[in-house]
């Protein structure tokens, strides 16, 4: 094994670590707003290495620039979708969860 | 088949199989923001999926889908985000 491939295979694992925090707080916690935090900042993070993993792969190619292109606009949009979402929310009159309250699963 | 695409292969089914997970939220949710935001984040790892499979196979052409696929996800939840505010609801 080359240490590119090494590097390679630590940012796919990176990847699929950080997704499988992300659908653990978004499946566990207690609330919307919670579990928007998750989704947005876990999972952009998996979406950063895994495409990491992905442009490194290619090489020197055209390829790495669509890679690194769309690794750029996930990491703008992805947060960007999150928060929107959760203004609508907030704006609807949705409450976030406070300590008192029960759990609604 | 060599170790990298084998391992990038590999990545990919588990990020499905965390996206098939992730269908609990999509089903139960008891808000229509939490299901938006399980199909958000299922979108996300569809697209993370594509271009891991693109970059296991030597599929290169399977990026342009993936670029498109991000730019649609987005734009899904910035129309339903909106529209549910200013519009009461989607429909």
């Amino acid at each position: 094994m080359t240490p590119r491939e090494i590097l390679i295979a630590l940012l796919a694992a990176g990847g699929v670590f950080f997704a499988f925090v992300a659908a653990v707080g978004i499946l566990r916690l207690p609330d919307l707003y919670t579990r928007s935090h998750s989704a947005s900042k876990s999972d952009t993070l998996a979406a950063g290495l895994a495409l990491g993993a992905v442009a490194l792969t290619f090489g020197s190619d055209l390829s790495t620039v669509k890679a690194v292109l769309l690794l750029l606009f996930m990491f703008i949009t992805n947060p960007t979708a999150a928060h929107a979402i959760a203004r609508a929310a907030a704006e609807e009159g949705i409450e976030p969860w406070t300590r008192d309250e029960e759990v609604d699963e | 088949m060599s170790f990298i695409s084998s391992t990038l292969l590999t990545a990919a089914g588990a990020f499905v199989l965390i996206s098939l997970t992730i269908v609990y939220r999509l089903v139960r949710g008891p808000t229509m923001q939490d299901r938006v935001i399980a199909v958000n984040v299922i979108g996300s790892n569809i697209v993370i999926t594509i271009a891991l499979v693109a970059a296991a196979t030597g599929e290169k052409s399977a990026l342009d889908i993936a670029i498109v696929y991000a730019l649609l996800n987005f734009l899904m939840s910035i129309a339903i985000s909106k529209f549910t505010v200013e519009r009461g609801g989607v429909l």
